[in-house]
């Protein structure tokens, strides 16, 4: 690596310093837009009792659940979690401990978390289980509770195209999370389909800034969908 | 007759407005794009980050990378746009969404709803629900008035966990259309050739029946 050339050469090299009891960030929206190389490389490693924050879980044998395989999580952040039996069990047997978050509270958790900011303030949850022991203040009439940011010790990030700057753009709905999550980690490692010449990407088109990336790799891509629909 | 699936979207697609920006939720509220009433236009928005969520795609046409909030692969719309989770929530939190449709297990006469957790039952978690109800003005539940057994998902109080407190004010079951105000639900409408005794028998808590309560009517 010289200057701004953030391109690592292997998986192995792209995850250098990940280490056990770690918390690592991850984008993605169910099986869209997940970092599914980086996630095999976490299971190849062996990398155990990991904190993961990601919106859901993976499904059985595919993103993030194979890391439940070897029991590699400890402990998940997460909105939704209801795609995986494996998961299930773990759950259920106290395995793993999840920590349910709402969808909107967990992307500005990762936001915030990118972004400097400590805590925020959301009407989300308000006199449901998830205000739990957090604190309340009310702000023109309507109570609102704090929420606290997120920082990872890694974030894993799918993105469509980057350069070796560590510019990166999205493709379509595989966006989701990714940017957030990307903000979020003290080192935040990108994998794409395509990494573009210098001056090749639209500075005006940009998702990522270069400056919260620390780790390129481009990669290929099962890109399993995980409910077909299509109309006759 | 209690209310098909489809009847209960034809229903709340009449609570459309040209130029909505709505976001439906899963199950029967997914139904309700079928019936837009024509020559209105209405933005779609699903929570994963889209904005102007089209039709499913042809066969052979579906893009992993294009997927609604339910996971299916759909397409986008002319006019639609995409963006992070975080972007997709301030729309969401910050009001900018005309109209909310989801469904519950149980709502009550305070206008709170329970829709996302059953104690003893695996919970799976709440996605973007929570999210949804704290910050739409214009909210919509779609459910079905009672249980298999007969036992009424109106309530004085919910008995589970809650998704939001306070934030429901319209509630379109398969039996009635009913609107919550000042601790009470008041019923508008109901389903063809449902009697106002079996809706008064199947709702636990107070409703205000007014003199007069019009049968819904579909083409």
């Amino acid at each position: 690596m010289a200057g701004f050339d953030k391109r690592v050469a292997s998986y192995e090299e792209a995850l250098a310093g990940l280490k056990d009891g770690m918390t690592v960030i991850s984008g993605g929206f169910g099986l869209c837009g997940i970092p599914e190389n980086l996630i095999n490389e976490i299971k190849r490693q062996g990398i155990r009792d990991l904190t993961v924050v990601s919106n859901n879980c993976g499904v059985d044998g595919f993103g993030l659940g194979v890391l439940l395989q070897d029991r590699q999580i400890s402990k998940v952040i997460a909105s939704y979690v209801g795609e995986n039996a494996l998961f299930e069990k773990q759950l259920l047997s106290g395995e793993i401990e999840v920590e349910l978050t709402p969808q909107g509270t967990l992307a500005e958790k990762m936001r915030a978390g990118g972004a400097g900011i400590p805590a925020f303030f959301t009407a989300t949850g308000v006199g449901t289980p998830v205000a739990d022991g957090k604190e309340t203040r009310e702000f023109k009439g309507r109570t609102y509770l704090m929420e606290e940011s997120i920082t990872g010790d890694f974030a894993i990030v799918k993105g469509w195209k980057a350069d070796h700057f560590g510019n990166v753009i999205y493709r379509h709905t595989a966006q989701n999370f990714n940017p957030l999550a990307a903000t979020a980690g003290r080192i935040t490692v990108v994998e794409v389909e395509e990494i573009v010449e210098p001056g090749e990407l639209d500075p005006t088109q940009i998702h990522t800034p270069g400056i919260y990336v620390d780790r390129i790799i481009c990669g290929t891509f099962e890109k399993r969908i995980e409910q077909l629909t299509e109309r006759n | 007759m209690a209310l098909t699936r489809e009847q209960m979207a034809q229903r709340v697609a009449r609570e459309m407005q040209d130029g909505f920006y709505v976001n439906l939720g899963i199950g029967i509220p997914t139904l309700v794009a079928n019936y837009i009433p024509e020559g209105m236009e209405v933005m779609l928005q699903s929570e994963n980050g889209l904005l102007g969520m089209g039709a499913f795609p042809r066969v052979g046409e579906a893009d992993a990378d294009m997927i609604n909030a339910g996971k299916q692969t759909v397409t986008a719309r002319i006019g639609a746009s995409i963006f992070s989770s975080a972007e997709s929530f301030a729309m969401i939190r910050g009001g900018h969404i005309d109209l909310t449709v989801l469904g519950a297990f149980e709502v009550d006469v305070q206008g709170n709803i329970a829709s996302w957790m059953i104690p003893g039952k695996l919970v799976k978690g709440m996605g973007g629900a929570m999210d949804l109800v704290a910050g739409a003005e214009n909210i919509i539940v779609t459910m079905t008035h009672a249980s298999k057994d007969g036992e009424s998902k109106l309530l004085s109080r919910c008995s589970l966990p809650l998704t939001g407190a306070g934030c429901i004010k319209r509630v379109l079951t398969d039996l009635a259309y009913l609107e919550i105000d000042n601790g009470a639900f008041i019923l508008k409408e109901r389903a063809p050739g449902v009697s106002v005794e079996e809706i008064v028998s199947k709702t636990a808590g107070k409703l205000i029946v007014p003199e007069h309560v019009p049968e819904m009517q579909f083409a």
